[in-house]
């Protein structure tokens, strides 16, 4: 394994010894191996982190039926219902931030175009609620957020519940328990020990929820350099099967300290989104066309990817004490 | 660069309008869009030490530029606290931790009850799809104030929403409080032709100014409904010159929210 942990060499830390076996996959092999036709598939990161490269090896590996969970689908969710791999599609907010519509989920929508697609939308607070249920082993959990609004006409799942102390009316949303959750993170080790700066999103419900755990990470790291650390960890070992490494595999979205967003490309979307046809050439050109996430760098260039470089900005280190 | 001369846009009134919401020392729901300039404006103006908060799961959001959207990397660098979205969802807002929040929204009715989810009554065949919910429920529920800010029009300002997404005095009077919403409500509106309050007893939009160049009839022409009007109407303050070259100069070189 390589050592490529940031850690400084002047202040060596105690020998600890590596204890978890390696999960470190390909993507083609995490992807073969984890996610299966008619899976239900949860991508998160928001904003932050988003699972592009694993997505386009689903779209690439031409899984169908998938029904996807998101909180926000963007451009991935946009590329999968355009490339065919999902029935339903699970979510709180659909757009292109900033932007505009996301149009191949809206002709599936509105027109039944390419084909159906069944939807079941939430607040962001409500598919929250169904991680953590899900993460906690609760078949549900109650909230305050739909009192006064017409989403319960929309999904039959929105339900209410009188709370057994105070006789209140609490809405409740059920436990949902993905076949597979698939999340970006800057590092972890070869045994799944996860470590997320920047925003966390809803990464940890989604893993502790999920039956199987796929991360994609910047960069696999020694076990000492997670345990240097353990404040940083979002996703322990323990609920991930496999680890694959892949450098730059959330662009166009953004890895806090490694590369910003690619706003150009998310604005460049609006245009092929609303053509079909553009669409296909989109995806033929960058996912069919390109065997993986190495190929799609190559062909990205080096110059966008020294224009998303940001400049350091480093936090100061703590101090965890050394009790022997 | 040019100087900051000339009079303001309608983007430019609305921002300031909005920046004029924000009290020094709140704790504020930052949403999409404008809102994210008029913050950085009330934190350069009359509210520096209020606290910047995003659904993505920042608190005291300091960005050294101006955020693209809600999840914006420069959100975090510098800022104090960074959690998963479910706690920013459980303890800032249901919590009752936030003072303001701002929303936007397609269609709006006469008492500040947003629709972002579909154009059309029929759910299953919309006539177009929108985003849908995110985190506007939540912020209208539980914050203390909420502001609306939404370009006018007959398609937007309408007599009945086609879906309510989220719930602002709902059918006006009590029934907000009936029903056991905790925030306090929608307490202005803000568009490109006006700035609205809401009536102390039966909770409906009430036009208390309108901009420079508006007249009462465009704003009228503009709504969907018989639109009731402050007397007297005022006129909506504008930002001066200062404002508007921190405006042009410093927070929005780009014009990335201050285009049109």
């Amino acid at each position: 394994m390589p050592a490529r942990g940031r850690r400084s060499d002047d202040n060596p830390l105690p020998e600890v010894p590596t204890l978890s076996e390696s999960k470190v996959l390909t993507m083609r092999e995490a992807v073969s191996r984890f996610v299966r036709d008619g899976d239900t598939v949860v991508l998160e990161g928001f904003t932050h982190l988003i699972p592009f490269a694993a997505g386009h090896e689903i779209i690439r590996q031409r899984r169908r039926d998938l029904a996807l969970v998101r909180l926000t689908p963007d451009l991935l969710m946009d590329q999968m219902v355009a490339a065919g791999t999902a029935r339903k599609l699970v979510f709180g907010w659909l757009g292109n931030p900033g932007v505009g519509s996301l149009h191949a989920v809206r002709r599936a929508v509105e027109r039944s175009y390419p084909g159906p697609l069944e939807i079941e939308e939430y607040s962001h607070f409500g598919l929250l609620c169904r991680y953590k249920a899900a993460a906690s082993g609760l078949p549900f959990f109650p909230l305050r957020g739909y009192r006064g609004t017409d989403l319960p006409r929309a999904n039959a799942n929105l339900k209410q519940v009188a709370c057994p102390f105070t006789g209140e009316t609490l809405d409740a949303v059920s436990a949902l328990h993905p076949d597979v959750t698939i999340v970006n993170a800057q590092r972890a080790d070869a045994g799944g020990n996860t470590q997320i700066w920047g925003l966390v999103g809803a990464q940890r419900e989604a893993a502790f929820a999920a039956r199987r755990v796929i991360v994609v990470v910047e960069e696999v790291v020694p076990e000492d350099v997670v345990r240097a650390d353990p404040n940083r960890t979002q996703i322990p070992s323990v609920v991930v099967d496999a680890v694959v490494e892949e450098p730059w595999s959330a662009h166009p979205s953004f890895v806090q300290g490694y590369y910003d967003r690619d706003n150009a490309a998310y604005l460049a979307w609006d245009r092929i989104t609303r053509d079909p046809a553009e669409l296909e050439r989109y995806l033929d050109e960058w996912v069919h066309g390109l065997p993986d996430r190495s190929a799609y760098l190559a062909r990205l260039g080096e110059a966008t990817r020294d224009r998303l470089r940001p400049g350091p900005r480093l936090a100061g280190p703590v101090d965890y004490g050394d009790y022997r | 660069m040019t100087s900051g001369a000339g009079a303001p846009t309608r983007a430019e009134i609305m921002v300031f309008a909005a920046c004029r919401e924000v009290r020094d020392g709140d704790c504020v729901f930052v949403g999409v869009g404008l809102p994210n300039l008029a913050v950085q404006l009330a934190l350069r103006l009359h509210a520096p030490r209020c606290h910047l908060i995003y659904e993505s799961g920042v608190f005291g959001a300091r960005p050294v530029r101006l955020p693209i959207s809600i999840g914006d990397p420069c959100l975090v660098s510098g800022a104090a606290q960074v959690l998963p979205m479910a706690e920013t969802f459980l303890y800032f807002l249901q919590g009752g931790r936030t003072d303001l929040g701002f929303l936007g929204a397609a269609q709006i009715d006469r008492y500040g009850n947003l629709n972002t989810t579909v154009v059309g009554r029929d759910y299953d065949h919309p006539k177009v799809r929108l985003p849908g919910a995110g985190g506007a429920p939540d912020i209208a529920l539980n914050a203390r104030r909420t502001v609306v800010i939404a370009r006018q029009d007959r398609r937007k300002f309408v007599e009945r929403l086609d879906f309510r997404t989220t719930v602002g005095w709902a059918e006006g009077g009590t029934s907000r409080e009936a029903m056991g919403a905790p925030g306090g409500g929608p307490a202005r509106v803000i568009t490109d032709l006006g700035v609205y309050g809401f009536d102390a007893d039966t909770r409906e939009m009430t036009l208390e100014s309108v901009h420079p160049g508006v007249t009462l009839e465009q704003v009228r022409e503009a709504t969907g409904w018989d639109l009731r009007v402050a007397s007297p109407l005022g006129a909506t303050e504008i930002p001066d010159e200062a404002m508007l070259r921190l405006l042009r100069e410093e927070l929005d070189p780009d014009r990335i929210y201050l285009k049109g």
